[in-house]
């Protein structure tokens, strides 16, 4: 490991990030745009709205980090780019290292913004602290991040990246609890639900949004993430081959 | 600089290489040796195999049997991947970014100075591109770029796979007055190619053809062994002598 080599790559891949507007324009606007949608679709019944927002606030980064990383990962792969850093003498953990620093960084844009137009304009109650649900949006990001490092190895083209997203994540939001409390689930499909990691993300944030004490359950979930991430940053390296056949 | 096991080692040392690509034997049992500071050539018709020899003396390409030694040490070892300058033939640099900040990135990396950037930038001749996005250059320019971007490591061995495609005559000559100066300067050259003039170019020929090395020499030697006066004409004698034979 090099803090040099992981600087650079944050900052090549930040300078890639920010050449595309674009991009940049959709991660920081789009969540809050469905969040203020949401807001007018829950018109009648603001109470729900005011237990979902803070939640999605955190959970959205996830997708779309999941999706940004699993996109820039195969560019890196079929453009040959990953080919001539894996020829150099740079250490696979810099690289990925890099690359969290950088959409940690977008991540923590868009969920900053989020929360201003949730929690700010929209004046969405919080029972805890607002930074604190910006800061496990943050970690939820770097989970989405690295788990689409990992399938990233799976895709050969863009089209498949994309569809990852709705077979790797769409099923963990459908059963984490958000839409249904998970013990009204099917019994099979609620012990699939607590081996999935959104599981906990979404757990952690519906502490943080929960009247009453945190609890230090909490702290377990946060625990979960940060577990998962890792294990999913490991499962990332070893897709990460230096030789290729 | 990394640890140099010995200085006078050759720069590359092949021995009973064998890979299969999905599930084809491309090199079936391969041996050579290139010295120091040699330029070498390496031809023969596309899926002969020139591109994965290269692969596996950068050291990402998996390898069934055999051994390989690059600058003293085992190809792809930790110490040896920062000597070694690797040029894919498909350009792999980054398109959204312009050509000095893909060199910056390089260059951190390598621990490069600032200002052998430049000097990269000046060797392929693209001084007047330096603030342009690369996706916007042409496919010969994104050639550069990507030659520029081997070039910061100042690698003691560079590994070049068809570096001349799509350029001028011109710039073609001036690359490999390029090479040249990198050659007097000690740096081996290991360097692909279709065409065959080019091949003068080189101290010495690999020339291979099903995975097999069916010359090794000077390109007046091949001349001369074959009769011609044309390498072209010298080529395609040996691939048929090479025929007789099987």
């Amino acid at each position: 490991m090099s803090a040099h080599a992981t600087l650079a790559t944050a900052r090549r891949v930040l300078r890639q990030l920010l050449r595309d507007r674009r991009t940049v324009g959709l991660i920081v606007v789009v969540p809050s745009f469905l969040l203020v949608i949401l807001n007018f679709a829950f018109d009648s019944q603001p109470s729900t709205f005011d237990r979902i927002a803070p939640t999605m606030v955190g959970l959205i980064p996830f997708i779309t980090m999941f999706i940004v990383t699993s996109i820039a990962m195969l560019r890196e792969r079929t453009s040959g780019t990953l080919e001539r850093l894996m020829s150099m003498s740079v250490a696979k953990l810099d690289l990925m290292a890099g690359y969290a620093i950088a959409f940690g960084a977008a991540a923590a844009a868009e969920v900053v913004v989020a929360a201003v137009v949730v929690f700010g304009i929209l004046d969405t109650p919080a029972d805890h602290s607002v930074a604190a649900i910006v800061a496990v949006g943050v970690l939820s990001a770097v989970l989405g991040m690295v788990m689409g490092l990992f399938v990233s190895a799976f895709a050969t083209t863009e089209f498949q990246a994309v569809q990852f997203m709705p077979a790797f994540v769409l099923p963990q939001l459908l059963i984490c609890g958000l839409f249904v409390d998970r013990s009204r689930m099917a019994g099979w499909l609620e012990g699939i639900a607590w081996a999935m990691p959104l599981t906990y993300v979404y757990d952690a944030l519906d502490r943080l949004t929960s009247p009453g004490s945190i609890g230090g359950l909490f702290w377990l979930d946060l625990g979960v993430i940060a577990g998962a991430a890792l294990v999913s940053l490991a499962l990332g390296a070893v897709t990460l081959r230096r030789r290729t056949p | 600089m990394a640890t140099e096991p010995d200085p006078r080692s050759p720069a590359v040392s092949v021995a009973d290489l064998r890979v299969i690509r999905g599930g084809t034997v491309v090199l079936p049992d391969l041996s050579l040796k290139v010295d120091r500071g040699e330029v070498v050539g390496l031809l023969g018709p596309s899926g002969s195999g020139k591109t994965t020899l290269m692969r596996s003396i950068v050291g990402v390409q998996q390898v069934a049997a055999g051994t390989l030694t690059v600058l003293g040490l085992p190809a792809g070892d930790r110490d040896v991947r920062s000597r070694v300058g690797y040029v894919t033939q498909a350009a792999s640099v980054y398109n959204d970014l312009t050509v000095i900040e893909n060199l910056q990135y390089f260059g951190a990396l390598h621990r490069a100075p600032p200002d052998e950037i430049n000097r990269a930038i000046d060797a392929v001749d693209l001084g007047e591109f330096a603030g342009r996005v690369v996706g916007s250059l042409s496919g010969g320019q994104r050639g550069r770029v990507s030659l520029a971007a081997a070039l910061v490591g100042k690698p003691n061995l560079l590994v070049l796979d068809e570096p001349t495609v799509g350029l001028d005559p011109v710039l073609r000559r001036d690359l490999w007055a390029t090479f040249r100066s990198l050659a007097s300067d000690g740096v081996t050259l290991i360097v692909s190619s279709h065409v065959m003039d080019e091949a003068d170019e080189c101290d010495s020929i690999i020339l291979l053809r099903d995975g097999k090395m069916i010359a090794r020499d000077t390109p007046q030697g091949l001349r001369d062994s074959t009769g011609t006066t044309d390498l072209e004409d010298a080529f395609l004698r040996l691939i048929e002598r090479e025929g007789d034979l099987t």
